[in-house]
Order: structure tokens, then C-alpha cells, then sequence
């Protein structure tokens, strides 16, 4: 007499057999999705845009015809933008990462803070915007001016940077910290030759990632009033100015099908920045990162 | 006696010349870190001090109980619930594609993937997640929208449709990431326990895992919606510029960060009630926002007492 009957498990077992076989399956393609939507994405702009994409479009300023328009004026113009952007969200994120990770007290306050800086990471970026608007458009007078849209940029991307330093500095161990107050070094000694140092590849990735964010940010640009149509590059940082994003924008609402390619054209040549950048985050990250 | 009175004099000297400057640095530090708080204070200021102006012009009830929005007959008509309905459109259209297609990746990368794998297609999903919102809406109004034009004949230049699909793709590496480190933190022990016992990799994740880190993938949902909520081009670009409370999803729509888009894209001269209406739609596209991520570190504070 057999007390188990083998049939009827193995049954039961190649059903639930089979049904994790079919959704491992579906699940590998739902993580899949991504990726062809990104191979669609890339192959129907590249499709859309590689015949606009010759020295003219680099070199023209943008025009109201489509074949002599150009990204001349957007590319200088981001450049003018980050120039502005990078160093006053780099002082102030690493800064707030080093005193909340370093400096600052266990207290309600401290709490505050970071719960602070987590809420404006979800803030959506057309409400900075309004912010610039208000504050540096209107009440600081600084009209749409690249100082303007670089302060309000800055802010947006704050919050991404203090927490990718917050995490890079957590890596740095209590022994390397406690070697160097052991040998004698003060406490900023040690914040600037020990901590920062060994933290820095972290921080530097997540500058990059931030920045690459902010070049291709265009809601913020909309709501401050960027042109898209100026014959001049800036040539200070209170001169109105174009971007990238907002020019792509701009020949993407133009009802005009020309300007559709020329718009791809736009993209490849921004998303070409941003893969370049990306792919330096990644680098950098691979390879300065120190294992301890 | 002389050796101990120089090594004095050196302790004395580092001392003060370090003190100063060491005192100094914390101090710098924290107004820095005050910047941030400064921010938060400028954002509410602008939004409450310009929305109360809004408000002294336009009774408030018309604002939250009206359904429509004609900002350009008269003086117009302000009925957020127009605008209010257009997002929701999008959000739950962008909900319904990126939820399971998000919650899937996120199983397999947890539950199924090998570390190279995973180590494959994370970065796939950052490349994804990094692509301007402008490149998305050029693809919904120039891909996606012809191939639906071509399924449905009803479908217009712009609709809810279009713009919600694409909407969802974006969110899509935000669900897939944060359920996934959800799922990761569950112990490896419970999924042991769950395999030795016999059960599959599906049972495990399904009854097992997933109930496990059930608050950290509802707060991934929820950040993703309100990330829906705050998303500008896309919808600017591929949802049109008609505001409307209806539930049609073929037509065009607005939603609320649509609005200010297309408002400050042309001239709202400053001081009119149209300028001020910025503020006021702001400010209940900021509340609503604030309170989904409220409640999504909510969620994902109580998932992590509990392991």
C-alpha cells in the first residue's frame, strides 16, 4: 500500500511548476519594457532628426524658417546656464551633506532639516518655477535673465545632490574618521583631508546626474519666460539667454511638420550631452569609488 | 624643563590658530544648510501671498466647487476642478500602464534576476529615468499618438490617452526601483524559509515577499503618482490646452501644471487675475503633492521599523 501517491504531487507540482515558469517570463518582460521603449524612443527621433543634423544646425541661430533654423544659441545658452547652476548647487549641497552628516546635533531641528530637504525633492519642477518667477524674475528684478533661471535651477536640484553626498559620506568608515582625531587633526582637518577626499567620487556622480537633470529641465524655463527666438548669445549673467530643452520645446508646438525634425534633430544632439555626462557619473563611479 | 615648553608652546599655537577657524567652519556650515529651509519658506510665501491675492479677487468657492475653467471669457471663470480632472485623467491612465509593469520588473530584478543581470539592467532603468520630459512628450505626440490614431479613429491630436501612456513610462524606473530596494530589504531568511518549505519562486514572492514589504511598494506607487501629478511637458506637449471635467479620454484635456505652462508661455501681464491664478493653481498642485509624499516616507518610515 503506498501511502503517497507520487501521480498526483507531480501533478500538482508541474502546475505551479509551469505557472512560475510563464510569469518569470512575464516579469522579465515587463523589466524588458524599458529598454524597448528607449531602443523606440532613440530610433524614431534619430529616424525624425539625422537628416536636419549637419554643421548648419550647430552653427545657425534658431529662425522662423525651418531649414535655416539652428541650436546654436540654445547649446551656448545651457552652457551659460550651467555655468551658473553647477557652482552655487554644488557650495550649497555639499555643504548642507557635510554640516547634517558632520556637524549638526541630534536634535528636533536637525530632523527638521532633512525632513525639509526630502519634501522639496518632491516639490514639482514648475513650481520652482513659480518661485523664480516671483522671487528673482520679479521681486529681485533680475527679469529672464541667465542668473535668474541658473538660482532657480540650483534650488531644484539641491535636494538630489545633499542626498547623494549624504550617502557618500555615510560610506566613509568610523575607523578611518577616528584614526585621523586619534592622530591629533581637528575636526575640519579631518572633514577636509580624510572625509571629503574618500567621499568625493560619490559626491561627483551625483553632481553629474543633478547637472545632466537641470540641462534637460524645461518646465522651470517655461514658467520664467525664456525666449526661444534671440539672434545673441549672453554676454553677461543678467542677459536673457536660450536653452536647449526650451528650444526643442518651441519647434515641437510649432504646428509646422519641418520643424518637427529639426526638434529631433534638437534631441539627439541634448540627449548625446546627457549620455556623455551619464556615462561619466557611471565611470567615475566605478572606478574612483575606494572599497574599505 | 625647556623640551615640555615648547611642546606647550606648540599645543598652545595649533590650538589657537586651528580654534578660530574651526569654530568658524560649523557656523558657515549650517547657514549653507539654512539655504535649504530658506527655499522652502520662498516657495510657500510665493504661493500663499500670490494665491490670497488670487482669492481677494475670486471667492475661493468658486474656485474649489465651479467645474469650469474659462480664463478667457470676462473675467473669467475659475473652476480648479477642470484642471483637477484633466491630471487625474493622465495620472490614472499613467498609473494603470507603469503600476504592474513597474511592479513586475521590480519582482523579477528581486526575486528572480542574478546579480549580473540586475547589474545589466538597473543602469537601463537610470538611463530611462534621466531622459528630459520634453524628449517624452516630442515621442508621445510623434510616435505613440499616430500608432493610437491608427488603432481608433476618435482619437485627436491631443488626448488624455497619448500623453498618460507616456506618463506612465517615465514612472515606470521610479516603481521599478523603489519596490525593488522594498523588496530587497526583506529578510533573506522569510524567502529561505518560504523555498525550503517547497514553494516556488512566484509563491514566495507573491505570498511571502510582497506582503512582507507591502508598505514600501504602496510608498513607490504613491511617489510615482505624485510624480504623475507634477509631470509638465508631457502633458503640455502631447495633452492639448482645453480644459475640461470630462471623463472622455479621447479628447484633448488640461491639466494643472498644463495650465501654468501654456499661461506663462504666452504673456500674463503681471497683476491681472490671470497671473495671480498661476499661484493659486500652484498652490493646490504643491499641497497635493506635499501630501502624497507625506504619506509615502510615511509608509516606508513604518516599513523599515519593522525589520
Amino acid at each position: 500500500m503506498t501511502l503517497i501517491d507520487k501521480d498526483i504531487i507531480a501533478n500538482k507540482r508541474s502546475g505551479r511548476q509551469t505557472r512560475n515558469s510563464i510569469l518569470k517570463w512575464l516579469f522579465f518582460l515587463c523589466t524588458m519594457f524599458g529598454l524597448m521603449v528607449l531602443i523606440m524612443l532613440i530610433a524614431d527621433t534619430v529616424a525624425d532628426g539625422w537628416d536636419s543634423l549637419d554643421m548648419e544646425f550647430l552653427t545657425n541661430f534658431n529662425s522662423s524658417r525651418a531649414e535655416s533654423a539652428g541650436f546654436y544659441g540654445a547649446i551656448i545658452g545651457s552652457l551659460w546656464l550651467m555655468v551658473v547652476t553647477a557652482p552655487v548647487a554644488i557650495v550649497l549641497s555639499v555643504g548642507t551633506a557635510l554640516y547634517l552628516e558632520e556637524y549638526a546635533p541630534k536634535n528636533k531641528f536637525t530632523e527638521f532639516i532633512k525632513i525639509n530637504i526630502s519634501n522639496l525633492a518632491g516639490v514639482p519642477s514648475v513650481v520652482f518655477g513659480l518661485l523664480g518667477l516671483a522671487m528673482f524674475v520679479r521681486a529681485l528684478a533680475l527679469g529672464n535673465s541667465v542668473l535668474a533661471a541658473g538660482l532657480t535651477l540650483a534650488l531644484m536640484i539641491l535636494p538630489v545632490i545633499v542626498v547623494a553626498s549624504q550617502e557618500a559620506i555615510r560610506t566613509v568608515p568610523a575607523s578611518v574618521r577616528e584614526a585621523s582625531i586619534g592622530m591629533g587633526a581637528t575636526k575640519w582637518q579631518t572633514v577636509s583631508k580624510i572625509i571629503l577626499p574618500a567621499a568625493i567620487p560619490g559626491i561627483i556622480t551625483g553632481i553629474i546626474l543633478a547637472l545632466s537633470r537641470a540641462l534637460g529641465e524645461t518646465a522651470p524655463l517655461v514658467v520664467i519666460g525664456v525666449p526661444t527666438t534671440l539672434l545673441v548669445t549672453p554676454n553677461s549673467f543678467l542677459d536673457s539667454f536660450q536653452a536647449m530643452p526650451m528650444q526643442i520645446y518651441s519647434w515641437v508646438k510649432m504646428p509646422n511638420e519641418e520643424f518637427q525634425y529639426i526638434a529631433a534633430a534638437g534631441i539627439i544632439i541634448m540627449l548625446v550631452v546627457l549620455l556623455l555626462m551619464n556615462s561619466a557619473a557611471i565611470f567615475i563611479r566605478n572606478k574612483f569609488s575606494k572599497r574599505y | 624643563m625647556s623640551n615640555n615648553k615648547i611642546r606647550e608652546q606648540v599645543v598652545e599655537n595649533t590650538r589657537n590658530k586651528s580654534n578660530t577657524f574651526e569654530r568658524i567652519i560649523p557656523i558657515i556650515l549650517l547657514v549653507i544648510t539654512l539655504v535649504s529651509i530658506v527655499a522652502t519658506i520662498g516657495i510657500l510665501y510665493t504661493l500663499i501671498s500670490q494665491s490670497f491675492e488670487f482669492f481677494s479677487r475670486v471667492p475661493i468657492t468658486e474656485f474649489l466647487l465651479s467645474t469650469t475653467w474659462q480664463p478667457y471669457v470676462g473675467d473669467g471663470e475659475w473652476g480648479i476642478w477642470a484642471l483637477i480632472m484633466g491630471t487625474m485623467k493622465i495620472v490614472v491612465i499613467a498609473a494603470i500602464v507603469a503600476i504592474p509593469i513597474g511592479l513586475g520588473a521590480a519582482i523579477y530584478l528581486s526575486e528572480y534576476a542574478s546579480d549580473k543581470v540586475r547589474r545589466l539592467i538597473k543602469p537601463i532603468l537610470e538611463v530611462l529615468a534621466g531622459i528630459p520630459t520634453v524628449v517624452y512628450g516630442f515621442f508621445a505626440i510623434n510616435f505613440v499618438n499616430p500608432i493610437l490614431q491608427s488603432i481608433y479613429d476618435g482619437f485627436g491630436l491631443y488626448n488624455a490617452v497619448s500623453a498618460g501612456l507616456v506618463v506612465g513610462v517615465m514612472i515606470i524606473p521610479m516603481i521599478a526601483s523603489l519596490s525593488e530596494d522594498a523588496m530587497s530589504s526583506v529578510p533573506a531568511s522569510m524567502r529561505e524559509g518560504s523555498l525550503g518549505m517547497g514553494a516556488t519562486r512566484l509563491e514566495t514572492a507573491v505570498r511571502v515577499v510582497i506582503p512582507a514589504a507591502f508598505s514600501g511598494i504602496i510608498a513607490s506607487f504613491v511617489l510615482a503618482i505624485s510624480r504623475a501629478i507634477g509631470e509638465t511637458m508631457i502633458v503640455s506637449i502631447a495633452a492639448g490646452s482645453t480644459p475640461n471635467a470630462s471623463f472622455d479620454v479621447t479628447e484633448p484635456l488640461q491639466t494643472m501644471t498644463g495650465f501654468i505652462v501654456q499661461i506663462t508661455s504666452g504673456d500674463a501681464a503681471f497683476g491681472t487675475n490671470l497671473y495671480y491664478s498661476l499661484f493659486a493653481v500652484g498652490m493646490a498642485l504643491f499641497v497635493m503633492t506635499l501630501i502624497m509624499n507625506i504619506i509615502s516616507s510615511w509608509l516606508t518610515n513604518r516599513f523599515k521599523e519593522e525589520y
